[in-house]
């Protein structure tokens, strides 16, 4: 419904409910912080980000233009042939799980790793995608600075 | 078949995905267009997620590309969003084909 829905407004909290739901999978898969992260940072934060501009750049009541029809019956056909075949795989295919010992994915165990620089550790990917924050951040400040008139 | 194990988890990711992949192809509008990455995003992490539970529970790594991912994805979103401000401050619209100054 996030991708048929004709308000925008309604788009989005259907876009805020599925984002719930996969936090619950997240939850019911024994992964407590990646469900912690995904409900902070998308309901809590994109969410917010995308209702905002949303009212920044619309009128929230307006419908939305409806999607050319050709267009739409083809992307469907094309979408559900391609989701048809992709389960087709899964379904048919059996996965051979490792035997070692089992790691808990705990918040101690997650910590440790992501800051260790040792052969496994993931202290260079967590200082590069630190820095690209920092980008991100200064880069949309700029592009939505608005530029003063000369005079 | 009637234990919950990766298959079906996969399932779930790989409907996630297409229905944001159509979402893409239809809509016009550069907010939804944006929700519909948010989507195919959310998928391929489940299935990061799944695959590090019950194939390989000996490591973290899909866990780690799951917080990578969701770090990007957030980057990701506030940079579009504050092209589309400004395309909007511009254009007076935010419809993909109204946005044609560059084409040739």
């Amino acid at each position: 419904m996030a991708v048929t829905a004709r308000k925008i407004f309604r788009s989005a909290i259907y876009l805020l409910f599925s984002l719930i739901g996969i936090a619950a999978l997240y939850f019911w898969m024994n992964v407590e912080f990646i469900a912690a992260v995904q409900i902070v940072v998308y309901v809590g934060g994109i969410v917010v980000l995308i209702i905002f501009s949303i009212f920044l750049t619309h009128d929230s009541s307006a419908d939305m233009k409806k999607p050319n029809l050709i267009s739409a019956l083809f992307s469907a056909f094309a979408v559900s042939f391609a989701c048809a075949l992709v389960v087709l795989f899964i379904t048919n295919h059996t996965f051979i799980p490792s035997s070692n010992a089992v790691i808990e994915p705990s918040v101690k165990n997650i910590g440790r790793q992501m800051l260790s620089t040792t052969e496994h550790g993931f202290m260079l990917p967590f200082e590069v995608v630190s820095m690209l924050l920092l980008a991100a951040m200064i880069g949309s400040i700029v592009i939505a600075l608005k530029t003063k008139p000369k005079v | 078949m009637n234990e919950i194990g990766l298959t079906q988890v996969l399932i779930v990711s790989t409907i996630l995905f297409f229905i944001g992949v159509y979402g893409f192809l239809t809509r016009r509008n550069m907010i939804t267009m944006l929700m519909s990455i948010e989507l195919i995003l959310n998928s391929i992490n489940i299935n990061f997620v799944a695959f590090n539970k019950y194939l390989y529970a000996d490591k973290l790594d899909g866990t780690f590309f799951t917080i990578f991912i969701i770090t990007i994805a957030a980057a990701e979103a506030s940079v579009a969003i504050a092209i589309i401000i400004h395309l909007y401050r511009n254009l007076k619209s935010i419809d993909v084909d109204d946005a044609d100054m560059m084409k040739f």
